[in-house]
């Protein structure tokens, strides 16, 4: 509140200086971050990385040899157990529970979804989820380039030389890898992130292989030309256990940046730049960080989505899928060589530059699960994002709105679990069979399936916090402040520029005519009499 | 039709001359050409953030108006003081005579009736001047002020529980009265067309010397002021 005098006090007296960086400066880095680190050691040098290895689990254990407890730090990453527990809904989610408008469910599907799980040989539901040796350390933190898993080997890379569609994969040099390890760069965390769904750029909207090396434009904090950060300069980790979820998001980041030099387990935007981020020109500063308690960073700051070239995927409907041409699945594709239809997969739409969907979020994301009841009548919502106006704790955020339209049970109205994937015959890339496959899906998680299937739209909400653009291309007032800006359908508040008062502005714009009307009256009248007058 | 000052009436009807003086001082001249030349301002750039126009950008139109609204309110405050150092504020005391002061706008001034008030320096304005300004000093501009403080001020205020609808409240009352405004400024500036000749008024505002009504002890005690009186 005093920080706040402060500043409408400053903007009051010199809107037009520009404020000196002073002591509500925050700490910024203020030198690149780069992926490698000045390492103490030489990994080349250690007897253990010598080899020979044949596969990942050797390589694993050869580095618990020094790093003891990384196995067991790691086990306790939602990396490792695709599990979260929401504290607030009590719901149990991760990649291993939920269901999503793309391939659905990990469950029976596990060799293909688990090859980006950061381990090896997550075959099924009976994992062992206690082994150390099974944790993948170099997915993170191979510095080569090299390494590489393939799609469905359960996370672990080719065992010999293969080809899966257009993309050959080697097995890789392990000596190599090993001896080239350090802290995790962009493409790392990317080798995942960015092609989750099945595909470059297809779940998130601001995750994509442009990130890889993005320039300043695409993402201000990331770009080669500007700061080079890494994910984790934001996605600060303590024991392999990284900041930042989408299951429970700081929408709003109260605590704000700690004093220089001091590092804070968040990966929110206030945590370097603090509550009162704009500084100049005063005036304008004030009324932006006026705004900070109602409206996220990100949603002025991010005015696109999938602004690198790679397009994301907005719909998917499966409710096309299994088509066949002469007998035969089959594909189609846009100009730019996007699938539109896939007989395995369905319909698809792709956009780029996409603006995105805006709505109050207060971080909470509650799940639409398989044991939840759906209305097959309305648009499900299979994550739903909470918050208001009212709710302190809530901002307006940005996501992508994922539009589906996917399988449920008819019997129970539930969303189901599916077997895709998989050389059997319940999985429906082989077989094209709805029921067997939503039979096999439910079956591996101990769940019935009535036997009557449906298909029900779908709308799931990713908010975005990638892609933060420069300041110069960050929105315009009136980007929100017009009749129909981006926030047009945003509720419960009164914003000047989008609203107005119907009845008072009909009063008023009558009572303005009304007057000019009559003023020009009166004057006419007093010219005509004024001539009659002077006639006389 | 009979005329009463506004101070005591004199029991003996002293003489008056139509004398030529300065009724606006320099400082309420001053006043009024920059009051209207930022009320211009802030209805232009108001309706902008209202979305009435576009013809400046919103976040322009948000800095202009803020800017000009703080130097209005600079203005006031000066002119307020103004108002009681110099007793002028007695001029807007309602006065007798409203009726007819209407009826001459609405029939008088067609037949070319005399105006039923006679300017002095201790009664500048007519009935309905008055009544008007004051309307304009008491109602109009306060809650202009004060809604658009608040309005400045929200987001020092948004945090509090259960202002919900806080905003929209000030800006229903801001938008309203900025309505009442422009009405009042439509008529006010007919209303200076209506002198001896169309431009009589705006050339007394601007000059400050309009042809009053004074008796020889004002203009014996003016002249010892070392004020200029033409005849």
């Amino acid at each position: 509140m005093v920080r706040a005098a402060l500043s409408i006090a400053l903007a009051l007296s010199v809107w037009c200086l520009t404020l000196p960086a002073g002591a509500q400066q925050t700490a910024m880095p203020s030198r690149p971050e780069q992926a490698k680190a000045k390492s103490t050691a030489d990994h080349s040098k250690f007897e253990a990385l010598k080899g020979p290895f044949t596969s990942g689990p050797e390589v694993t254990k050869a580095c618990l040899t020094c790093h003891t407890e990384a196995s067991k730090q790691v086990h306790k990453s939602i990396h490792w157990t695709w599990t979260y527990k929401h504290e607030g809904t009590g719901q149990t989610l991760g990649k291993k529970s939920v269901v999503n408008s793309f391939c659905g469910n990990v469950t029976s599907n596990e060799p293909r979804c688990t090859s980006c799980h950061a381990g090896y040989g997550w075959t099924d539901r009976n994992f062992d989820f206690s082994s150390e040796a099974n944790v993948d350390c170099v997915v993170c933190h191979d510095r080569t380039g090299t390494y590489r898993k393939v799609p469905d080997g359960a996370g672990h890379p080719a065992a010999s030389p293969r080809k899966i569609g257009k993309d050959s994969y080697a097995p890789p040099d392990w000596v190599k890898v090993a001896q080239n390890v350090g802290m995790p760069g962009r493409e790392n965390c990317g080798s995942c992130h960015f092609y989750g769904g099945g595909g470059d750029g297809v779940k998130h909207g601001d995750l994509d292989s442009s990130m890889a090396n993005p320039n300043r434009k695409l993402d201000v904090h990331m770009g080669k030309d500007g700061l080079n950060f890494t994910c984790e300069t934001c996605h600060t980790s303590d024991a392999h256990v990284l900041a930042g979820s989408r299951y429970d998001v700081a929408a709003k980041d109260t605590k704000g940046a700690v004093h220089r030099g001091a590092e804070r387990q968040a990966a929110s935007c206030e945590s370097c730049h603090g509550g009162q981020p704009h500084k100049s020109p005063a005036l304008k500063a004030y009324y932006l960080n006026g705004h900070i308690e109602k409206v996220a960073c990100e949603s002025c700051h991010i005015p696109a989505m999938a602004r690198g070239g790679v397009p994301t995927k907005t719909l998917w409907d499966w409710s096309t899928a299994g088509k066949m041409k002469d007998g035969k699945p089959y594909a189609e594709h846009d100009a730019k060589g996007n699938d539109t239809y896939l007989s395995t997969k369905g319909t698809f739409k792709w956009e780029e530059n996409v603006i995105p969907y805006y709505a109050w979020f207060d971080g909470k994301v509650r799940y639409t699960l398989v044991d939840d009841k759906i209305d097959p009548t309305r648009t499900v919502e299979v994550n739903r994002i909470e918050g208001s106006y009212a709710d302190p704790k809530a901002r307006i955020w940005p996501f992508k709105a994922m539009q589906g339209r996917q399988a449920y049970d008819k019997g129970t109205n539930q969303l189901i679990y599916m077997n895709v994937f998989g050389q059997n015959d319940t999985a429906f890339w082989t077989n094209f069979d709805w029921p067997r496959a939503i039979e096999a899906g439910m079956k591996s998680a101990g769940k019935e399936f009535s036997g009557q299937h449906g298909f029900v739209d779908t709308v799931m909400y990713w908010p975005l916090a990638h892609m933060v653009a420069p300041k110069e291309d960050s929105l315009a007032c009136a980007s929100c402040h017009a009749r129909d800006g981006r926030l047009a359908n945003v509720p419960g508040f009164y914003m000047p520029g989008r609203d107005t008062f119907r009845w008072l502005d009909i009063i008023g714009y009558l009572a303005m005519a009304g007057a000019l009307a009559g003023v020009i009256f009166h004057g006419l009248l007093r010219l005509l009499f004024s001539r009659n007058n002077a006639a006389h | 039709m009979t005329q009463r000052s506004d101070t005591a009436s004199p029991l003996v009807p002293v003489p008056k001359h139509k004398r030529t003086v300065m009724i606006y001082s320099r400082y309420e001249r001053f006043w009024h050409w920059s009051q209207a030349l930022l009320i211009f301002v802030l209805v232009f750039s108001g309706f902008a953030v209202h979305g009435t126009h576009s013809l400046i950008r919103f976040d322009i139109a948000v800095s202009v108006h803020t800017i000009a609204a703080l130097a209005l309110i600079v203005l006031w405050v000066f002119t307020t003081f103004w108002h009681f150092t110099t007793g002028q504020w007695r001029q807007y005391l309602p006065k007798s005579g409203l009726f007819q002061v209407i009826r001459f706008y609405a029939f008088g001034i067609l037949t070319g009736a005399p105006h039923p008030y006679s300017k002095s320096l201790r009664r500048k304005q007519n009935a309905l001047q008055s009544l008007a300004y004051l309307t304009f000093m008491v109602m109009i501009g306060p809650a202009l002020w004060l809604s658009g403080i608040l309005y400045l001020t929200y987001p020092l205020w948004n945090r509090m529980v259960g202002q919900a609808f806080g905003l929209g409240a000030v800006a229903f009352v801001h938008t309203a009265a900025s309505f009442m405004m422009v009405t009042f400024v439509l008529i006010h500036v007919y209303m200076t067309t209506t002198g001896k000749t169309v431009g009589h008024y705006v050339k007394t505002m601007i000059t400050g010397y309009d042809t009053v009504e004074m008796d020889e002890v004002e203009e014996a005690y003016l002249k010892s002021q070392g004020t200029r009186i033409f005849r």
